[in-house]
């Protein structure tokens, strides 16, 4: 009987150690790691913002806003770039979650004006060598200066003005629905629209 | 160095490699492999933690009993991995921004299970620390070779390095799945003719 008990509690009692000692370790290098993740992930967004937008001397991470989304149900980010106190050009931060690998996020610049100056992948986790071609020069440079109210915001195959990137259409299409969504907000706010 | 530290850092090499020989592994090695540079990334990251796993369940492997071993182990490799994929995306952004999906992948990887149930959990920590770096240039090697071949015909390029400009049409087929099969299935005829197996 009590060999049998020493059978089974021994190596409950093993494992349980394990997974706290595991846990422990897990939790204390989170602690250690929390501030510098954030503080990477803050210079990564600032850094796509300063690709996306003109020059300016602000810091458009103090300056930053929410806006609504089109259908009122989400709210993005703005981040405002200025020049000697005048605006010069935003940044929206817009995501979708249609990419082939999931979430896709997106810095979109925009000119006062409402054309899209560029645009900068965040994070996505697309398929490497096929998706994340959606980065690239190759079809970036489709969506450099782009107005939306002249040419559509969409894939050939959808009907719109933008070659998908070879073997990639998801992707494409979910790059290019972020930065609609961006786009979309962007109008509505300069109309006037209701934002906070 | 003796003949059985030599012979446990040089086996995984080319005479056990992971991937021509063993075939462990084949869902990174098929799925990261679309370019050169993420099979050189995916196989560094993996002999990271191979090390380290190789270590830490080689010194505890008196203490485990051994119908948990393979829990214990996959909680110890998980936690390393989890661990790296943390300390990496706070004080290494760039090499994380690159590397950062694979690192997950690095958990379900059945070599590491593989060497530390085969090798780590029978052998000294220091002939495991020498297993997990053969095993380690041997998966990276395989998977840098494999992605090259990828790269190199299904996007003409090579480390990223256009050789072909615009005017060539690559066999895309190569980047996309199927291509991973073909190409891996033509480099283990080339590895087995040269090991003379028939």
């Amino acid at each position: 009987m009590s060999y049998k008990i020493k059978e089974f509690i021994v190596p409950v009692i093993t494992l349980v150690v394990i997974a706290s000692v595991s846990a422990f370790m897990l939790g204390y290098v989170h602690d250690v790691t929390f501030n510098a993740i954030q503080k990477a992930k803050d210079n990564h967004e600032l850094q796509a913002i300063s690709e996306v937008v003109n020059e300016f001397d602000n810091d458009p991470f103090a300056e930053k806003t929410t806006i609504m989304t089109k259908d009122k149900k989400d709210k993005l980010i703005m981040y405002p770039a200025r020049k000697g106190g005048k605006l010069t050009s935003v940044a929206i931060k817009s995501y979708t979650n249609t990419g082939f690998g999931g979430r896709i996020e997106v810095m979109t610049g925009f000119n006062v004006a409402g054309s899209i100056k560029t645009f900068k992948v965040i994070s996505s986790n697309e398929t490497p060598g096929l998706g994340s071609k959606v980065d690239d020069p190759k079809f970036k440079n489709q969506l450099t200066d782009f107005y939306p109210h002249r040419q559509i915001l969409k894939v050939k195959q959808d009907g719109g003005d933008i070659d998908a990137v070879t073997a990639a259409t998801i992707s494409s299409r979910a790059v290019l629905r972020a930065i609609e969504r961006a786009y979309d907000a962007f109008t509505n706010f300069n109309s006037g629209g209701d934002n906070e | 160095m003796n003949k059985t530290s030599l012979d446990n850092l040089t086996r995984g090499i080319i005479r056990e490699n992971p991937i021509f020989v063993m075939l462990l592994g084949m869902c990174p090695t098929l799925g990261v492999t679309t370019s050169a540079i993420n099979g050189l990334g995916m196989g560094l990251a993996t002999m990271f933690v191979l090390m380290l796993s190789n270590i830490a369940i080689s010194s505890v492997k008196k203490i485990i009993p051994d119908i948990i071993r393979i829990p214990a182990f996959i909680v110890i490799i998980a936690s390393f991995v989890t661990m790296l994929e943390m300390i990496m995306q706070a004080y290494l952004p760039a090499l994380y921004s690159a590397l950062g999906i694979y690192i997950p992948l690095i958990v379900v990887n059945c070599i590491i299970l593989g060497r530390a149930e085969a090798f780590a959990s029978k052998n000294s920590i220091f002939q495991s620390l020498l297993d997990a770096i053969g095993m380690g240039i041997g998966f990276t090697l395989a998977l840098t070779l494999l992605g090259s071949l990828r790269e190199i015909l299904g996007n003409g390029s090579i480390f990223g390095f256009s050789f072909m400009g615009d005017i060539a049409n690559p066999i895309l087929l190569f980047i996309m799945p199927p291509g991973a099969f073909l190409a891996l299935a033509s480099i283990i005829i080339v590895v087995n003719k040269l090991r003379g197996v028939k």
